[in-house]
Protein backbone atom coordinates (compact mmCIF):
# COMPACT_ATOMS: atom_id res chain seq x y z
CA UNK A 1 0.00 0.00 0.00
CA UNK A 2 0.90 3.52 -0.67
CA UNK A 3 0.66 6.88 1.74
CA UNK A 4 -2.01 8.81 1.22
CA UNK A 5 -1.47 10.91 3.60
CA UNK A 6 1.18 11.79 5.98
CA UNK A 7 2.10 14.62 8.29
CA UNK A 8 3.84 17.54 6.62
CA UNK A 9 7.44 17.65 6.93
CA UNK A 10 7.83 21.22 8.87
CA UNK A 11 5.36 20.21 11.95
CA UNK A 12 7.94 18.84 14.58
CA UNK A 13 7.67 15.21 15.66
CA UNK A 14 9.46 15.55 19.11
CA UNK A 15 7.92 19.59 20.09
CA UNK A 16 4.31 18.92 21.60
CA UNK A 17 1.25 20.62 19.70
CA UNK A 18 0.44 23.08 22.37
CA UNK A 19 -3.11 23.87 20.86
CA UNK A 20 -6.05 22.95 22.59
CA UNK A 21 -8.14 19.82 21.67
CA UNK A 22 -9.69 20.70 18.24
CA UNK A 23 -8.43 23.80 17.79
CA UNK A 24 -8.39 24.55 14.08
CA UNK A 25 -5.02 26.72 14.47
CA UNK A 26 -3.56 22.95 14.61
CA UNK A 27 -5.71 22.66 11.22
CA UNK A 28 -4.90 26.09 9.58
CA UNK A 29 -1.22 25.11 10.18
CA UNK A 30 -1.29 21.43 8.88
CA UNK A 31 -2.84 23.14 5.65
CA UNK A 32 0.21 25.68 5.22
CA UNK A 33 2.42 22.97 5.88
CA UNK A 34 1.08 20.60 3.88
CA UNK A 35 1.11 23.88 0.71
CA UNK A 36 4.36 24.82 1.91
CA UNK A 37 5.65 21.28 1.22
CA UNK A 38 3.99 20.57 -2.33
CA UNK A 39 5.24 24.23 -3.39
CA UNK A 40 9.12 23.33 -2.04
CA UNK A 41 9.36 26.87 -0.18
CA UNK A 42 10.20 25.39 3.06
CA UNK A 43 13.77 26.30 3.26
CA UNK A 44 12.66 29.68 1.67
CA UNK A 45 10.34 30.41 3.97
CA UNK A 46 9.67 33.15 6.76
CA UNK A 47 6.57 33.61 8.73
CA UNK A 48 6.04 36.44 11.31
CA UNK A 49 3.69 35.65 14.18
CA UNK A 50 1.17 38.03 16.02
CA UNK A 51 0.42 37.56 19.33
CA UNK A 52 -1.95 35.50 21.03
CA UNK A 53 -2.47 31.98 20.45
CA UNK A 54 -0.19 32.15 17.80
CA UNK A 55 2.64 31.65 20.41
CA UNK A 56 1.51 27.81 20.87
CA UNK A 57 3.08 27.37 17.17
CA UNK A 58 6.37 29.00 17.79
CA UNK A 59 8.58 25.62 18.43
CA UNK A 60 5.95 23.47 16.67
CA UNK A 61 6.45 24.85 13.32
CA UNK A 62 9.96 24.38 11.99
CA UNK A 63 10.02 26.84 9.80
CA UNK A 64 11.98 30.38 10.53
CA UNK A 65 10.39 32.80 12.33
CA UNK A 66 10.50 35.79 14.29
CA UNK A 67 7.55 37.39 16.50
CA UNK A 68 6.23 41.54 16.38
CA UNK A 69 4.71 43.35 19.09
CA UNK A 70 1.66 44.07 19.45
CA UNK A 71 -0.80 44.12 16.53
CA UNK A 72 2.46 44.86 14.14
CA UNK A 73 2.78 42.09 12.20
CA UNK A 74 1.59 43.51 9.27
CA UNK A 75 4.46 46.38 9.64
CA UNK A 76 6.62 44.04 10.31
CA UNK A 77 6.57 42.11 6.90
CA UNK A 78 5.88 45.36 5.27
CA UNK A 79 9.73 46.16 6.38
CA UNK A 80 11.14 42.96 5.94
CA UNK A 81 9.87 41.90 2.82
CA UNK A 82 10.96 45.39 1.33
CA UNK A 83 14.76 44.56 2.73
CA UNK A 84 14.87 41.05 1.13
CA UNK A 85 12.19 40.62 -2.01
CA UNK A 86 13.41 36.97 -2.48
CA UNK A 87 12.57 35.78 0.80
CA UNK A 88 8.63 34.33 0.93
CA UNK A 89 6.90 35.61 3.74
CA UNK A 90 3.65 35.61 5.31
CA UNK A 91 2.06 36.75 8.91
CA UNK A 92 -0.06 34.42 11.02
CA UNK A 93 -2.50 36.87 13.02
CA UNK A 94 -5.76 35.73 15.04
CA UNK A 95 -8.77 38.16 14.95
CA UNK A 96 -7.59 40.27 18.25
CA UNK A 97 -4.33 41.01 16.47
CA UNK A 98 -5.34 42.34 12.82
CA UNK A 99 -8.57 43.14 13.81
CA UNK A 100 -8.10 45.43 16.76
CA UNK A 101 -5.14 46.88 18.07
CA UNK A 102 -3.34 45.87 14.40
CA UNK A 103 -6.15 47.47 12.09
CA UNK A 104 -4.23 50.37 11.24
CA UNK A 105 -1.37 48.23 10.15
CA UNK A 106 -3.20 45.31 8.37
CA UNK A 107 -5.19 48.18 6.16
CA UNK A 108 -1.83 50.24 5.55
CA UNK A 109 -0.16 47.08 4.79
CA UNK A 110 -3.18 45.98 2.32
CA UNK A 111 -3.27 49.41 0.81
CA UNK A 112 0.18 49.72 0.07
CA UNK A 113 0.14 46.33 -1.78
CA UNK A 114 3.16 45.18 0.11
CA UNK A 115 4.18 41.73 -1.53
CA UNK A 116 3.42 39.08 0.84
CA UNK A 117 0.51 37.02 2.51
CA UNK A 118 -1.48 37.11 5.39
CA UNK A 119 -3.08 34.75 7.24
CA UNK A 120 -5.88 35.52 9.77
CA UNK A 121 -7.82 33.21 11.71
CA UNK A 122 -10.89 34.23 12.79
CA UNK A 123 -12.39 32.76 16.05
CA UNK A 124 -14.65 35.55 17.20
CA UNK A 125 -13.14 35.70 20.94
CA UNK A 126 -9.50 36.57 22.61
CA UNK A 127 -8.63 33.16 23.03
CA UNK A 128 -4.56 33.16 25.06
CA UNK A 129 -6.22 36.24 27.18
CA UNK A 130 -9.23 34.31 28.88
CA UNK A 131 -11.95 34.90 26.34
CA UNK A 132 -12.26 38.12 26.00
CA UNK A 133 -14.83 39.92 23.47
CA UNK A 134 -13.07 40.67 20.19
CA UNK A 135 -13.79 42.98 17.14
CA UNK A 136 -15.18 40.08 15.39
CA UNK A 137 -17.13 38.37 18.32
CA UNK A 138 -21.03 38.15 17.44
CA UNK A 139 -24.00 40.09 18.29
CA UNK A 140 -25.56 38.42 21.35
CA UNK A 141 -22.40 36.10 22.22
CA UNK A 142 -21.86 35.94 25.60
CA UNK A 143 -17.68 36.58 26.82
CA UNK A 144 -16.10 37.43 29.99
CA UNK A 145 -16.08 40.98 29.01
CA UNK A 146 -20.00 41.05 27.47
CA UNK A 147 -21.53 38.71 30.22
CA UNK A 148 -24.62 39.43 29.12
CA UNK A 149 -24.06 39.64 25.16
CA UNK A 150 -22.42 41.69 22.76
CA UNK A 151 -24.77 44.48 21.86
CA UNK A 152 -24.68 46.64 18.92
CA UNK A 153 -25.41 49.62 20.85
CA UNK A 154 -22.95 49.28 23.33
CA UNK A 155 -19.74 47.05 21.65
CA UNK A 156 -20.78 47.82 18.23
CA UNK A 157 -20.89 45.45 14.91
CA UNK A 158 -18.25 42.79 13.83
CA UNK A 159 -16.10 43.48 11.59
CA UNK A 160 -15.81 42.23 8.68
CA UNK A 161 -11.99 41.79 7.53
CA UNK A 162 -12.36 40.70 4.02
CA UNK A 163 -15.34 43.13 2.90
CA UNK A 164 -13.32 46.26 4.32
CA UNK A 165 -10.16 45.14 2.31
CA UNK A 166 -12.01 44.71 -0.58
CA UNK A 167 -12.73 48.30 -0.68
CA UNK A 168 -8.72 48.91 -1.37
CA UNK A 169 -7.61 49.48 -4.66
CA UNK A 170 -4.31 47.16 -3.77
CA UNK A 171 -4.62 43.97 -2.27
CA UNK A 172 -4.34 40.80 -5.03
CA UNK A 173 -6.36 38.17 -3.63
CA UNK A 174 -8.96 38.02 -0.59
CA UNK A 175 -11.12 35.39 0.65
CA UNK A 176 -12.60 34.01 3.29
CA UNK A 177 -12.54 29.64 4.16
CA UNK A 178 -13.17 27.74 7.03
CA UNK A 179 -11.78 24.17 8.22
CA UNK A 180 -15.08 23.16 9.73
CA UNK A 181 -15.68 20.23 7.22
CA UNK A 182 -13.39 18.16 5.19
CA UNK A 183 -14.91 19.60 1.46
CA UNK A 184 -14.11 23.16 3.11
CA UNK A 185 -10.62 22.05 4.53
CA UNK A 186 -9.20 21.05 0.97
CA UNK A 187 -11.49 25.00 -0.07
CA UNK A 188 -9.11 26.34 2.38
CA UNK A 189 -5.62 24.41 1.05
CA UNK A 190 -6.31 25.92 -2.60
CA UNK A 191 -7.50 29.26 -1.09
CA UNK A 192 -3.83 29.64 1.03
CA UNK A 193 -1.94 27.87 -2.22
CA UNK A 194 -3.35 30.90 -4.75
CA UNK A 195 -2.19 33.10 -1.92
CA UNK A 196 1.23 32.28 -2.25
CA UNK A 197 1.67 31.63 -5.52
CA UNK A 198 0.31 35.43 -5.96
CA UNK A 199 3.18 36.48 -3.69
CA UNK A 200 5.60 34.33 -6.28
CA UNK A 201 4.20 35.91 -8.90
CA UNK A 202 4.56 39.65 -7.11
CA UNK A 203 1.11 40.45 -6.89
CA UNK A 204 0.93 42.27 -3.91
CA UNK A 205 -1.02 42.19 -0.67
CA UNK A 206 -2.96 38.63 -0.04
CA UNK A 207 -4.96 37.85 2.75
CA UNK A 208 -6.89 34.77 3.30
CA UNK A 209 -9.57 34.69 6.68
CA UNK A 210 -10.40 31.04 7.98
CA UNK A 211 -13.11 31.05 10.13
CA UNK A 212 -11.93 28.86 12.87
CA UNK A 213 -13.24 27.84 16.70
CA UNK A 214 -12.61 28.12 19.94
CA UNK A 215 -13.99 25.31 21.88
CA UNK A 216 -12.43 26.10 25.59
CA UNK A 217 -13.60 29.63 25.42
CA UNK A 218 -16.79 29.06 23.90
CA UNK A 219 -17.62 26.85 26.25
CA UNK A 220 -18.43 23.81 24.22
CA UNK A 221 -17.00 20.58 23.12
CA UNK A 222 -15.09 20.25 20.16
CA UNK A 223 -17.90 18.64 18.05
CA UNK A 224 -20.62 21.23 19.22
CA UNK A 225 -18.20 24.09 18.35
CA UNK A 226 -18.37 22.87 14.31
CA UNK A 227 -22.45 23.18 14.73
CA UNK A 228 -22.12 26.49 15.71
CA UNK A 229 -19.80 27.63 13.13
CA UNK A 230 -21.98 25.98 10.43
CA UNK A 231 -25.46 27.02 12.22
CA UNK A 232 -24.49 30.21 13.84
CA UNK A 233 -21.23 31.66 12.86
CA UNK A 234 -21.11 30.79 9.09
CA UNK A 235 -24.78 33.14 8.64
CA UNK A 236 -22.73 36.30 9.86
CA UNK A 237 -19.56 35.87 8.10
CA UNK A 238 -19.84 34.53 3.93
CA UNK A 239 -17.72 32.29 3.04
CA UNK A 240 -16.30 32.86 -1.00
CA UNK A 241 -13.50 34.39 -2.79
CA UNK A 242 -13.76 38.56 -2.99
CA UNK A 243 -11.22 39.26 -5.39
CA UNK A 244 -8.45 37.19 -7.49
CA UNK A 245 -6.36 38.67 -9.43
CA UNK B 1 -8.94 -7.47 2.84
CA UNK B 2 -9.55 -4.14 3.83
CA UNK B 3 -8.82 -1.26 1.00
CA UNK B 4 -6.82 0.94 2.90
CA UNK B 5 -5.03 1.12 6.10
CA UNK B 6 -4.70 3.88 8.92
CA UNK B 7 -1.87 4.24 11.66
CA UNK B 8 -2.74 7.01 14.74
CA UNK B 9 -0.04 8.52 16.79
CA UNK B 10 -1.62 7.92 20.22
CA UNK B 11 0.71 10.81 21.69
CA UNK B 12 -0.31 12.98 19.43
CA UNK B 13 -4.16 12.66 19.49
CA UNK B 14 -6.09 14.82 21.61
CA UNK B 15 -9.47 13.36 21.52
CA UNK B 16 -11.15 15.72 19.98
CA UNK B 17 -13.06 13.04 18.01
CA UNK B 18 -13.79 14.88 14.48
CA UNK B 19 -12.06 11.66 12.73
CA UNK B 20 -15.00 9.56 14.31
CA UNK B 21 -17.46 11.87 13.40
CA UNK B 22 -16.08 12.34 9.46
CA UNK B 23 -15.18 8.08 8.61
CA UNK B 24 -17.85 7.46 6.18
CA UNK B 25 -17.17 3.69 7.26
CA UNK B 26 -17.51 4.09 10.60
CA UNK B 27 -13.72 2.53 11.27
CA UNK B 28 -12.26 4.56 14.05
CA UNK B 29 -13.76 4.77 17.74
CA UNK B 30 -12.28 5.65 21.28
CA UNK B 31 -11.65 3.39 23.98
CA UNK B 32 -10.56 3.25 27.27
CA UNK B 33 -7.00 3.66 27.36
CA UNK B 34 -5.37 7.35 27.62
CA UNK B 35 -2.12 8.39 26.67
CA UNK B 36 0.86 10.26 28.51
CA UNK B 37 -1.30 13.67 28.43
CA UNK B 38 -4.50 11.89 29.57
CA UNK B 39 -6.29 11.89 26.48
CA UNK B 40 -8.46 8.52 25.38
CA UNK B 41 -6.88 8.26 22.42
CA UNK B 42 -8.74 7.35 18.72
CA UNK B 43 -7.88 3.76 17.30
CA UNK B 44 -9.49 1.93 14.42
CA UNK B 45 -11.92 -0.55 15.93
CA UNK B 46 -13.34 -1.92 12.20
CA UNK B 47 -9.91 -1.93 10.35
CA UNK B 48 -11.13 -4.16 7.78
CA UNK B 49 -13.96 -1.75 6.69
CA UNK B 50 -11.65 1.23 5.64
CA UNK B 51 -11.55 2.09 2.09
CA UNK B 52 -8.25 4.54 2.54
CA UNK B 53 -10.27 7.77 1.43
CA UNK B 54 -7.95 10.26 4.35
CA UNK B 55 -11.11 11.96 5.00
CA UNK B 56 -9.87 11.37 8.97
CA UNK B 57 -6.59 12.40 8.08
CA UNK B 58 -7.90 16.13 6.24
CA UNK B 59 -10.05 16.73 9.37
CA UNK B 60 -7.40 15.64 12.17
CA UNK B 61 -5.87 18.92 13.14
CA UNK B 62 -2.85 17.40 14.86
CA UNK B 63 -2.01 15.84 11.76
CA UNK B 64 -1.91 12.64 14.04
CA UNK B 65 -3.01 10.07 11.50
CA UNK B 66 -1.36 8.56 8.07
CA UNK B 67 -3.13 6.81 5.62
CA UNK B 68 -2.26 4.11 3.15
CA UNK B 69 -4.46 3.14 0.54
Amino acid sequence: MEIVYKKPSNLSETQPNNFCPGCMHSTAWKLIGEVLDEMELTEKCVWIAGVGCVANAHRYIELDQFNQPHGRACAGASAFKRCNPDTFLFTYQGDGDLAAIGLGETISAANRGDNFTVIFINNGIYGMTGGQMAPTTLIGSKTTTTPFGRTAGEHGYPIHMCELLNTLQAPSYIARCTTADVPNVRKTKNCIRKAFQNQLDGKGFSFVEIISNCPTNWGMTPLESLDYIHDVVLKEFELGEFRCR
Amino acid sequence: MAKGKVEIDAEACKSCLFCIKTCPKNVLDITDAVNSKGYQYVVPVNAEECIGCAMCATICPDAAITVYR
